[in-house]
């Protein structure tokens, strides 16, 4: 599900060659950028976009898409309200403004992307084969605190080996709802609040100085998608839309899909 | 008499600071509850003493993931002697084998870099604090810590550690120790969560936080 929705059209086309150099389309009749390619080309230019120190030239370079971006989770008396950007960069190039960042483990499971798009949807959607197997074996749904732990038991294997992946493991189980943020270093923490990514700290701001316990579901949401709009308003890296979801006793509901820009004219415009 | 355990964590990169002291006949031991990520820290409850066993506690700090994955790894091989002999390790014989765990990977493509403090209630031996670091140097001590809160502490553990420390001494020496850190460590360590260990077993004492910088 989720996986194939990345890897369609419906988000930029990933699967360039990335040993070719910037180049435009420039060919009888076309414009000096190449936007004017003709029909059924691919977008084929690709970006040598400089990465980090020390790296090598070639295929063995990492391409770190997700790093920039801004996903947060909390939880309040309803549940667990999921809050994620959708831009994609590479280096100073924004590769998609359509990305799905929150990955549907199962229908009581959500995971967030923040990091390497490659590393969190494979290791997200082995999480969710790990999940179902559990649930075949036991008989019962497993506890988000398990998820989290078959994740990042299976990240720690890997750990130094280049790995990027911050994530959030949200889910309701019979303890309630359920928040843990996992990584590629090895970090696995519960927790009631989590931000990640470039805009985290934005989001963190905002978040933090309107959370209670006592919030309704409307005020929550509401809440989530300020603060991804925050970041989003600071951070070069993050944008698009803003994706919402709430983790209830029932599982997992979508609530919203919002551009940012909308939102930037909904919440300005009263200041005039 | 009374050990006490000062465990303190905060990390900057992979900065982690550890105090640990012992004296007498029980262990205080203290941690703070927070989880730093580069510059922000995770706020939650995290617990980074391991319990090996009713009368061992493990304080594991270090590189993310390493902690967790070595103390458990030694917390479920305690566990499994003692499922298997019928009795447990005693504290001794428990450091002894995390440090031989230790040093075997030490070598090796992976191993784990943590800082350890190991404290235990031996019935014959009485209390004892091993401090343990990540190149599997073990050491049986009256007070210990680790990391740069050690530079700050370790004088004050000197100057006032008596070896028949009562219980409620043993506290205010802690708390003088978290003074210091809260007066003059970089790092804001809001809250620390002190344990006792004595013949009785591990108990929970009630959480230390230091109020305002003087």
């Amino acid at each position: 599900m989720a996986l194939s929705s990345v890897l369609q059209s419906e988000s930029a086309d990933f699967s360039f060659n990335i040993d070719r150099s910037f180049s435009f389309g420039c060919g009888f009749g076309q414009t000096d950028l190449g936007f004017g390619a003709a029909p059924g080309d691919r977008l084929n230019f690709a970006i040598k976009a400089s990465l980090g120190p020390d790296d090598k030239d070639g295929p063995e370079r990492k391409i770190e898409f997700l790093h920039g971006t801004t996903t947060l989770a909390f939880k309040f008396q309803h549940g667990v309200i999921v809050a994620v950007d959708s831009r994609a960069t590479a280096g100073a190039y924004i590769a998609s403004q359509t990305v799905k960042k929150v990955i549907e483990i199962n229908p009581y499971l959500l995971g967030t992307m923040a990091g390497g798009a490659a590393d969190c949807s494979f290791w997200e959607r082995l999480l969710a084969r790990q999940c179902r197997v559990y649930e075949l074996r036991n008989k019962e749904r497993i506890s988000v605190a398990a998820a989290s732990k078959l994740l990042a038991n299976m990240v720690y294997q890997y750990k130094g080996m280049g790995l990027s992946m911050g994530t959030m493991v949200c889910g309701w189980d019979k303890r309630g709802p359920g928040l843990y943020y996992v990584d590629s270093e090895g970090n696995r923490v519960c927790g009631d609040l989590f931000a990640v990514g470039s805009g985290s700290m934005y989001a963190y701001g905002v978040v933090d100085s309107g959370l209670r316990q006592d919030l309704s579901v409307e005020e929550a949401c509401e809440l989530g998608r300020r603060a991804i709009y925050q970041a989003t308003y600071r951070d070069a890296y993050s944008g698009g839309q803003v994706n919402l979801y709430h983790v209830h006793s029932e599982g997992w509901t979508r609530v919203s899909q919002e551009d940012v820009l909308k939102l930037h004219h909904q919440y300005q415009e009263p200041k005039k | 008499m009374g050990w006490i355990e000062i465990l303190d964590r905060a990390e900057v990169v992979t900065d982690k600071h550890h105090i640990r002291g012992s004296t007498g006949g029980g262990e205080i031991r203290r941690a703070p509850n927070l989880v730093p990520l580069r510059i922000t820290c995770l706020p939650n409850d995290q617990d980074k003493m391991f319990k090996l066993s009713d009368k061992i506690l493990l304080l594991c700090v270090g590189e993310a993931g390493d902690t967790v994955q070595f103390a458990e790894y030694i917390q479920k091989n305690i566990q499994l002697y003692k499922m298997r002999n019928g009795y447990e390790l005693s504290p001794k014989a428990a450091a002894n084998f995390t440090r031989k765990n230790l040093a075997d990977y030490l070598r090796s493509r992976t191993p784990y870099h943590v800082n350890l403090l190991l404290a235990g209630f031996d019935e014959t031996d009485g209390p004892g604090l091993y401090y343990m670091d990540h190149l599997s140097a073990l050491a049986k001590a009256p007070f210990a810590a680790h990391g740069y809160g050690a530079y700050l502490t370790l004088s004050i553990l000197d100057r006032y550690y008596r070896p028949d420390l009562t219980r409620d001494e043993a506290v205010d020496l802690l708390k003088k120790c978290i003074e210091e850190l809260n007066k003059r460590f970089i790092l804001n360590l809001p809250s620390f969560s002190v344990r006792l260990i004595d013949k009785e077993g591990i108990h929970d004492l009630e959480k230390l936080m230091p109020v305002g910088a003087k």
